[in-house]
C-alpha cells in the first residue's frame, strides 16, 4: 500500500531530483509498480469475463480443450445459433419486464420523491426507512403467498405478473435514488422562482428538471440492471410464454454433447445489456447500491 | 419493519401550521408508491405468517378452504415452527446459510478493500480498470453461475484444470492434475463464485468512502511525516469506519438472498452440503409441497433478516443524517 511514499532524501542532486519528482506525483499519484501491480490483478479479475466472450466466439470442439486453446479461429456461428433455437421471445419478455417496470418505478417514484424532498410532508423520514426496510425483505419468504395469489388470478406465466414484482423489487431504490437527487436542488432557487412568480409546473420544467435528469438516467438504469438479472421469481412464476433471459440460459445446458461455447455466446447476450447500462451509469452506480446513502 | 426509522425532528420545524387540506395535497404525490409498496410487500408476508399455522401439504386430501387460495388439512398453531428448529435439513441449511454468507462477505470485503485501495491513486488507465473491475457484478447471476461451473469448474476441459494441466506440461510432466472442484469442495466452489460476483460491490462503496476523505487531513498528515501505514491506520481507516459496516451489512442482507448461484451450480448438493435457507424453502415449496413448513421458514429468515436490517438502518440513517444536516 505503500510502496511510493517519498523517503526523506539523501544528499546528491540526483537524488534530491527524483524525490521531488516522486513528490509531485504522489499528490493523488502512483508510480509505476503501483499501477502494474494493480493492472495485473485487475486482469486476473476480469479474466472470467474476457474468457466467457473468447469462448464464446471458438467452435464447440476448440473450446473444449485441454490444456485450453485460446488461440483457435474465432466464428461467430455461436450467436447465429442462439437465434435459431429461439432465444428472441426471452429477450423480449425480459426487455418487456424489465422497461415496463422501470417505467412504472419512474412514474410512481418520481413523484413520491418530490414528496420527500422538495416539498417534504411531516415524517418524511420514516417514510423513506419505510421504503428502505421492505427492501430488506428476503423474496423468497413472499414466494409462497405472490405465488398462491398470482395462480389464483390466473396469472402465472404472465410477463406483467414480473412487472409488478419487479416495479416493488426496485422503487425503494428509485425512491431513495431520486430523493438524494432532487434534494439538490438548492432551495434558494426554488424561492426565487417563486418569488418571479413561477408557477409549480413552470418550476419543476425549467428548474428541477434540468437537476434531477442525470439522476432520472442513473434511476431507470439501475432498476433496468435488477429487473433484467432477477431470477427467482421468473423461474418460479413462469414457464413457457413468459420466461426471460436466464430462464433461457438455464433450459439450456440440459441439451446433450458439446455445449460450452454456445452456453458462452448465450450468457454474452444475455449480459450485454446489463454491461453496457452499467458501465453507462459507473459513476452512479454506487449511489444506487447504497441506495441513496454513498454518494 | 415500519417502526424502524428515525425521528423526523428535522424538518418539524416547516411542517407544524399546516391545514389538514394542505397537508394531504402534499401527501398527494407519494400516495400512490406508498399504497404499491404496502399493497405488494406487505400483504403476502401477512399471508406467510398465516400460512405458516397451516398443516398445509397439497399432495395429501384437504377441505379448508384458504381464503379461496387453497385447500389446507387442518390448523397447526406452532407446530411448523418446531419442524423448522428441529428437522435436520432446515437447521443444515441454517448452518450453510450462515457460513456461505459470512465468508462471501468476508473475503469480497478484504479483496474489495485491497482493490479500492489500489484504485484510490491515479495512474495510467485508471477508469478503464475500474470498468473491468465492476463487470464480474454486472454480467447476470446466473450466467456468471453457469460460467463458473463449465467453463472453470468443469473437470476436463474447464479453464482452472485447463491452466493446470497447461503449466504441468510446461514443466515437462504428462499431465495436470484432474480436480473436480464442485463435487470435491462445494461450498469453497460457490463462496468463490459469489465472491467473483460480491468484489465489485464492495469496492465500489469503499472506494467512494477512501475518495470522500478530506483533502486537508491527509495532507496534514503527510506534513507531520505521518508514514503511509500510519496514515492508514489512524485516519483512513476510521473514516472508513461506515463505509466498511454499511458494505457489509448490505452485503449480507443480499447474500443471504442467494438463489441463482446455489440453483445453478450445485442444486444444493451433493446432498445438502450447500442448501442454503432460500433453497431449502424453494424445495420445501416446490418438491415437497409442503407450504405451511415453507412459510414457517420464510417468517424465521425474515426474523433473522429484520436482525441484521436493524443495523444497517442504523448505520445508513447516520449516514442520511449527516447528508441532511450538511
Amino acid at each position: 500500500m505503500t510502496t511510493v511514499v517519498d523517503q526523506p532524501s539523501t544528499a546528491t542532486p540526483t537524488n534530491q531530483r527524483r524525490a521531488r519528482r516522486r513528490r509531485t506525483r504522489e499528490i493523488g499519484g502512483a508510480g509505476p509498480w503501483w499501477a502494474l501491480g494493480t493492472w495485473i490483478v485487475t486482469l486476473i479479475f476480469f479474466a472470467p469475463v474476457a474468457w466467457m466472450v473468447l469462448t464464446s466466439v471458438h467452435r464447440e470442439a476448440d473450446a473444449a480443450t485441454n490444456p485450453p486453446s485460446p488461440f483457435a479461429p474465432i466464428t461467430f456461428s455461436n450467436y447465429g445459433d442462439l437465434f435459431d433455437r429461439g432465444v428472441r421471445p426471452y429477450l423480449i419478455n425480459s426487455a418487456t419486464a424489465s422497461i415496463v417496470s422501470t417505467l412504472l418505478v419512474l412514474l410512481l417514484a418520481v413523484p413520491a420523491a418530490y414528496a420527500l424532498s422538495i416539498k417534504p410532508v411531516e415524517k418524511w423520514t420514516d417514510v423513506m426507512f419505510f421504503f428502505l426496510s421492505t427492501k430488506f425483505l428476503p423474496p423468497i419468504a413472499a414466494l409462497l403467498p405472490i405465488y398462491l395469489i398470482v395462480k389464483d388470478a390466473g396469472m402465472l406465466d404472465n410477463v406483467f405478473t414480473l412487472v409488478i414484482l419487479y416495479t416493488s423489487m426496485n422503487l425503494p431504490i428509485a425512491v431513495w435514488m431520486m430523493r438524494s437527487f432532487l434534494a439538490e436542488v438548492p432551495i434558494e432557487v426554488l424561492e426565487a422562482a417563486q418569488v418571479d412568480g413561477a408557477g409549480l409546473i413552470r418550476t419543476l420544467v425549467s428548474i428541477v428538471t434540468p437537476i434531477a435528469t442525470p439522476g432520472l438516467a442513473a434511476t431507470s438504469l439501475i432498476c433496468f440492471i435488477f429487473s433484467w438479472n432477477e431470477f427467482m421469481f421468473a423461474v418460479n412464476l413462469t414457464a413457457v410464454r413468459a420466461a426471460t433471459a436466464p430462464i433461457f440460459l438455464v433450459g439450456f445446458i440440459s441439451s446433450q454433447g458439446l455445449f460450452l461455447a454456445k452456453l458462452c455466446a448465450a450468457a454474452t447476450l444475455v449480459s450485454l445489456p446489463v454491461l453496457i447500462a452499467g458501465f453507462a451509469a459507473q459513476d452512479k452506480l454506487v449511489r444506487g447500491l447504497s441506495l441513496g446513502a454513498v454518494k | 419493519m415500519t417502526a424502524l426509522a428515525p425521528d423526523a425532528a428535522v424538518t418539524a420545524g416547516t411542517t407544524q401550521r399546516r391545514t389538514a387540506r394542505e397537508r394531504w395535497r402534499l401527501r398527494g404525490p407519494l400516495l400512490p408508491a406508498l399504497i404499491f409498496t404496502i399493497v405488494v410487500t406487505q400483504i403476502p408476508f401477512l399471508v406467510t405468517i398465516a400460512v405458516s399455522t397451516l398443516n398445509w401439504n397439497i399432495l395429501q386430501p384437504s377441505d379448508k378452504s384458504f381464503l379461496g387460495l387453497g385447500k389446507y388439512q387442518s390448523f397447526a398453531g406452532l407446530k411448523n415452527y418446531g419442524t423448522v428448529f428441529t428437522d435436520s435439513r432446515l437447521r443444515t441449511a441454517v448452518t450453510n446459510t450462515v457460513v456461505l454468507t459470512a465468508s462471501v462477505v468476508v473475503v469480497s470485503l478484504l479483496i474489495g478493500l485491497v482493490l479500492a485501495i489500489l484504485l484510490d491513486r491515479k495512474f495510467p488507465g485508471r477508469g478503464l480498470a475500474r470498468t473491468l473491475l465492476i463487470a464480474p457484478f454486472l454480467v447476470m447471476p446466473v450466467a456468471s453461475a453457469l460460467l463458473w461451473k463449465h467453463a472453470l469448474y468443469n473437470p476436463d476441459y474447464g479453464l482452472f484444470n485447463g491452466v493446470l494441466n497447461w503449466v504441468w506440461q510446461l514443466f515437462g510432466a504428462a499431465e495436470g492434475p484432474t480436480v473436480d472442484y464442485v463435487s470435491k469442495t462445494p461450498m469453497p466452489a460457490v463462496v468463490a463464485a459469489l465472491v467473483w460476483q460480491w468484489t465489485p460491490f464492495m469496492m465500489l462503496i469503499l472506494l467512494a468512502g477512501l475518495q470522500s476523505q478530506p483533502g486537508d487531513v491527509l495532507e496534514a498528515a503527510k506534513i507531520d511525516r505521518a508514514s503511509g501505514l500510519q496514515t492508514f491506520r489512524f485516519i483512513t481507516l476510521p473514516h472508513l469506519r461506515q463505509y466498511i459496516e454499511l458494505s457489509t451489512l448490505l452485503g449480507s442482507i443480499y447474500v443471504v438472498q442467494t438463489f441463482d448461484a446455489i440453483f445453478t451450480i450445485t442444486q444444493g448438493g451433493p446432498g445438502a452440503a450447500t442448501t442454503n435457507l432460500p433453497y431449502e424453502i424453494y424445495l420445501t415449496m416446490f418438491r415437497k409441497y409442503e407450504y405451511g413448513e415453507a412459510a414457517a421458514a420464510g417468517v424465521v429468515v425474515v426474523a433473522g433478516t429484520i436482525i441484521v436490517a436493524t443495523f444497517a438502518l442504523r448505520v445508513i440513517s447516520s449516514l442520511f443524517r449527516e447528508e441532511i444536516s450538511r
